[in-house]
């Protein structure tokens, strides 16, 4: 087994390799010196420039090649500019017969040379010169007598200009506390359906799955969107202080997963739970699975909290309404997100 | 594998044989009560009402032969359900049976598999004489009928975007529920997918009319038609499955040949 | 070619009209000749500049033709499925481009294409450095040069896969959202700053990300790659061990007008594969896609691969929240999306200093290593890079493992355990492989091919004599 893939290994090598080298002398450290002539002729250096006959046709041949391919890519602009196809493939192949041009032409006609150059010295040295330079840095406070205020004064000036400079950044957005936990619902608040119409108790069949909004209200806020299921209400597992937040079984929960914010846009739904698996809530992005008959409790996933609960109640003429604030504030989770109580009507 | 196929093969040779003398007992005194059985609407057959003893049987009669013989195991022999082997199929009419067993997802090797569309394991009259008997147990849903070309593309990729794309990706592609996988839609027929979002097979959600009503059905099913050949005027779809064979081809072949471009112009050749 | 001698050529004019000018000839003659080493790895740092000229060329192109807003209109186009369906400016001016625009499509395909391969070129640049021990001094500075290019490069890749508002776009935004609230303590303030509020929400949101994505970041892409580059005239290329190669000198070909038309040519070439793939492979149509909103989501939405790691690591992540009095500390998108790159990069950032303790070896290195010589570092590179490899491979391969049959709960598991077990045993294969391969090198007589006739060099070494089939254990 080793053997096997040792040899594969050395195949591999073999293939990325093209010159055999030995190893060099052990290196001289001093840089910056002309290269002497023995090292010159070590490292092969010189200049071929013989030019190959054919090698000069072919590359006469690669650039008609782009001149014709960039005259059909204009032709087929001209003819039928939507043709990404044909756009793509005589644009492409221009440039890649241009490259075999140019790599033809470096490869066999022009002169190839190998050349050696002295590595620059970085501080090779210089140490006199370094301290030379520290000294001149630091002559800058001879004679002066109040080195640690004038430090100070500077530091002062620094910090209120820099600070002047990092406050206008603050306006990019609004302080965070005040927007967290307002959401458009509130006690009353009539469910709507994707196309604005009053969602009533009866449209939602057990198995369902509903993206319901708050009427009147702006969908696309992150507090907005709810999905709404129905249960057998005695499968219901809620804590006792939800009780009645379920009416005949009828389930709200926030759709914006408390994990990453993406929306639940999942149901697993069983038809015959005994032979599948219960029923819950998925998010598509890191699949975090939300039990609905256990106030959305994390079945699976990474997501640290269940899905905020929204408490409903069925009006006289059968619509769905909510009957106060979401169990707790939307979204994903940061510093302050397990304040306790409802979130705040907008 | 072997050996599950080997119980099967065994315990539907004892369900046959017993089923055969059951039903002989059965058929005795299902006879009179065959007259009040509600008519499968919408299944192409069409039941008689108090059949003479003579007269070949009705659709529903042969339906209920096969469905003791294939189905019977997991849903029992009144089509009533077994606990922990198959659900009660009374009420669930022709809608749901048609979907499970055109779409070869019925009968279930082992209760608790995961039905995957396959080919049908009955022909069509098979399949709509147990439509027929499946319908005739209650009042239930028939086969729905649907004209999906008369839908809107656009009506149906917003709903589509909303209900479906969940579980079955923007473009019908299937994907991923923890604990199991939603299918793809590719070979769905207009019927299949307005059986499934009537009936919420397997762990599917269902939609009630008032929820999602006939019209966007239609456009709904026009889109997921649509989806088997959606406009690639980029070129090579990729299966339509987005950023992971992107990043495959940017890496196996924009990365990999630009390398071995690499590899032939790095060095000196002469 | 110009001849000694022959005077008055068309050169000659060219060089004296600018010499007479900017007294250009010294800096011109040291450009010319400056000498570049001769091996093909030395090029995937350019493949990834030149892709960046790629991004460059075609981004001002699509920027003429896009409209950040967020604002909404009733899309129109050719396109049937979205006939009717509001949607906002930049969506609808992304599939104009698509639609509408001649060219444009190509343009947009390659502009993401060569995003793609940008980033790839720099990862596998990166893996070159590394591995050879390119980044000692002193070439240090310029390693951290380069990972804040890898960053930067992957945030401007981000900004712009977001900028078209498709559903794609819109799902990303929001888990970007959910990672910076994540950070403690301050990380709905930053949150906020950056998004200028609540994601979605806030509609200067767009146009704020395109400013990011077409100036700032560009900017900063441009500026750090002139100063790589800048620091690598200054030092000069390393190179691989060699005849005639030392520590104080470079061996290969001059710019002009060998490396010229190498270079030409591969510049060439990168663009040739961006364009055929621009033409020929479709990448994210995001007219199928369709418009963003809050309340939607798709199965099987996916970032560009190099956002990968950190989805791989956010699914891997076990459900926890570090929430001392009733405070967030440490919300779950916090460990995945903000920890795990931040170990990445803060050991490659360190890694030069690392060495340079571990081996004491604090002297200027201009000879490359070849990867066998230095078993321990080869191996820990190789352990590391698996180790993201394996949480890059968790993000993705869920839809592939789970068409065979494998259930994602136990797929979950499993990558778990593959994130820690498989870089140990590549750590200890690749340490092996490197002993062996370096052991076979030493005793050339006693390999196992044979037939190989080798001579005692000089200095001590061995070198083999051209008679011998090449079936030597290989060398670089």
């Amino acid at each position: 087994m080793t053997r096997l893939l040792e040899r594969l290994l050395l195949a591999m090598l073999r293939l990325l390799r093209r010159r055999r080298r030995a190893e060099s002398p052990p290196p001289d450290p001093t840089y910056g010196s002309e290269p002497t002539q023995s090292t010159e002729q070590a490292a092969g250096a010189g200049r071929s420039t013989e030019s190959d006959p054919r090698a000069e046709l072919g590359v006469v041949a690669a650039l008609l090649g782009t001149g014709v391919l960039g005259l059909g890519f204009i032709g087929i602009y001209a003819l039928d500019a939507a043709d990404t196809q044909l756009l793509g493939a005589t644009g492409g192949l221009a440039l890649l017969s241009l490259a075999i041009g140019l790599i033809l032409a470096g490869a066999s006609v022009f002169p190839q040379e190998t050349a050696v150059e002295p590595r620059p010295r970085l501080s090779e040295g210089r140490e006199p010169l370094e301290r030379e330079v520290a000294g001149i840095a630091g002559s800058a406070a001879d004679g002066v007598s109040r080195r640690r205020l004038l430090l100070g004064a500077a530091g002062i000036a620094g910090a209120g200009l820099g600070g002047a400079a990092l406050v206008p950044l603050d306006s990019l957005g609004p302080n965070v506390g005040e927007t967290m936990d307002t959401t458009p619902w509130r006690r009353g608040t009539v469910l709507v359906d994707d196309a604005a119409r009053p969602l009533s108790a009866s449209a939602v069949v057990e198995g369902s799955f509903v993206t319901a909004f708050p009427q009147g209200a702006d969908k696309r806020q992150l507090g907005s969107s709810i999905v709404v299921v129905r249960v057998d209400p005695t499968t219901l597992a809620l804590p006792a202080a939800r009780a009645g937040w379920a009416p005949e079984g009828i389930l709200a929960y926030s759709k914006i997963c408390t994990h990453a914010g993406c929306a639940v846009a999942l149901y697993r739904a069983p038809l015959d739970e005994q032979t599948s698996i219960s029923p819950a809530l998925v998010c598509p992005c890191h699949y975090s699975t939300f039990d609905v008959r256990r106030a959305a409790a994390v079945e699976f996933g990474p997501a640290g909290r269940p899905l905020p609960q929204l408490p409903l109640a069925i009006r006289s003429d059968g619509v769905l309404v909510a009957a106060g604030g979401f169990s707790g504030p939307i979204g994903p989770s940061w510093w302050s997100v397990r304040r306790e109580g409802p979130t705040r009507p907008a | 594998m072997r050996r599950r196929i080997w119980t099967c093969v065994r315990l539907s040779a004892a369900i046959l044989l017993g089923s055969l003398a059951l039903s002989a007992i059965a058929s005795g005194d299902r006879t009179p009560t065959a007259g009040s059985q509600t008519p499968a609407g919408g299944a192409p057959s069409k039941p008689q009402s108090t059949p003479p003893p003579a007269s070949p049987p009705s659709a529903a009669q042969i339906g209920r032969g096969l469905f003791v013989e294939d189905c019977s195991f997991c849903h029992g022999f009144t089509a009533t359900g077994i606990p922990g082997r198959g659900p009660s199929l009374v009420g669930v009419g022709a809608q749901a049976s048609d979907f499970y067993l055109s779409t070869g997802r019925m009968p279930l090797p082992d209760p608790r598999a995961y039905p995957e569309r396959t080919k049908p394991s009955f022909t069509r009259p098979q399949i709509n004489a147990l439509n027929a008997y499946v319908a005739s147990l209650g009042a239930g849903p028939p086969i729905p009928s649907i004209a999906a070309s008369s839908g809107s593309l656009s009506d149906g990729e917003r709903a589509f975007a909303l209900d479906c794309a969940g579980c079955h990706q923007i473009v019908g592609r299937g994907g991923i529920v923890t604990g199991s996988v939603a299918p793809s839609l590719q070979e769905a027929t207009a019927t299949e997918i307005a059986e499934a979002v009537r009936t919420g097979p397997y762990l599917m959600p269902r939609f009630s009319t008032a929820e999602l009503s006939d019209a966007t059905l239609r456009s709904v099913a026009r889109y997921i038609l649509y989806t088997r050949h959606p406009d690639d005027r980029g070129g090579w779809s990729l299966g339509h499955i987005g950023p992971i064979p992107e990043g495959m081809v940017a890496w196996l072949f924009g990365l990999a040949s630009l390398v071995i471009f690499a590899r032939v112009i790095g060095e000196r050749t002469r | 070619m110009s001849e000694p001698g022959r005077c008055e050529s068309s050169e000659d004019g060219a060089v004296a009209f600018v010499d007479q000018r900017l007294g250009a000839s010294p800096l011109l003659r040291k450009a010319m000749r400056y000498v570049f080493p001769d091996h093909w790895s030395f090029l995937l740092g350019e493949i990834a500049l030149y892709s960046f000229i790629v991004l460059i060329a075609t981004g001002i192109y699509l920027a003429l033709f896009f409209d950040p807003s967020t604002s909404e209109t009733i899309y129109r186009g050719a396109f049937a499925p979205l006939v009717g369906q509001s949607v906002s400016h930049a969506f609808a001016s992304t599939v104009s481009i698509s639609y509408d625009v001649p060219a444009g499509l190509l343009i947009r395909q390659t502009h993401h294409w060569a995003a793609l391969v940008f980033v790839a070129a720099i990862v596998i640049h990166l893996m070159r450095i590394f591995f050879t021990g390119a980044f000692r001094k002193p070439r240090d500075v310029n390693w951290m040069v380069g990972l804040t290019l890898l960053i930067t490069a992957i945030l401007e890749g981000f900004a712009g896969y977001s900028l078209p508002d498709d559903l794609l776009s819109g799902m990303g935004l929001a888990i970007g959202y959910g990672v910076a609230l994540s950070i403690p303590i301050v990380g709905g303030n930053i949150g906020f700053l950056i998004w200028g509020g609540q994601f979605p929400g806030a509609a200067s949101f767009e146009s704020r990300l395109y400013i990011v994505h077409v100036l700032l970041l560009p900017a900063v892409l441009a500026s750090l790659i002139g100063l790589h580059l800048a620091i690598i005239m200054r030092q000069k290329h390393s190179q691989f061990r060699g005849p005639g190669r030392r520590e104080d000198n470079v061996v290969g070909t001059p710019l002009w007008p060998g490396y010229a038309l190498r270079s030409g040519g591969l510049l060439c070439a990168v663009g040739g594969v961006l364009f055929l793939l621009g033409g020929l492979v479709q990448i994210n149509p995001v007219w199928q896609y369709g418009p963003y909103e809050t309340w939607l989501g798709t199965n099987g939405a996916q970032p560009d691969w190099y956002i990968g790691w950190l989805i791989g690591a956010l699914r891997l992540m076990p459900a926890l929240e570090v929430h001392p009095l009733g405070y967030t500390l440490l919300p779950n998108p916090f460990f995945g999306g903000i920890m795990f790159p931040g170990i990445v990069f803060s050991v490659l950032y360190s890694w030069p200093w690392v060495e340079r303790v571990i081996t004491r070896d604090r002297v200027r290195h201009d000879l490359l290593d070849r990867p066998r010589d230095k078993p321990w570092r080869t191996a820990l590179g190789a352990a590391f890079f698996s180790w993201v490899a394996m949480i890059f491979v968790a993000g993705s391969a869920d839809r592939i493992l789970v068409s065979v049959g494998i259930p994602y709960t136990s797929q979950v598991a499993f990558f778990r355990g593959a994130a820690f077990v498989v870089p140990v045993i590549v750590f200890g294969a690749t340490f092996h492989v490197c002993r062996r391969l370096v052991s076979a090198e030493l005793h050339p007589l006693r390999g196992r091919t044979g037939d190989r006739i080798v001579r005692r060099t000089e200095d001590g070494g061995f070198a083999e004599l051209d008679a011998a089939p090449a079936a030597a254990a290989g060398e670089d």
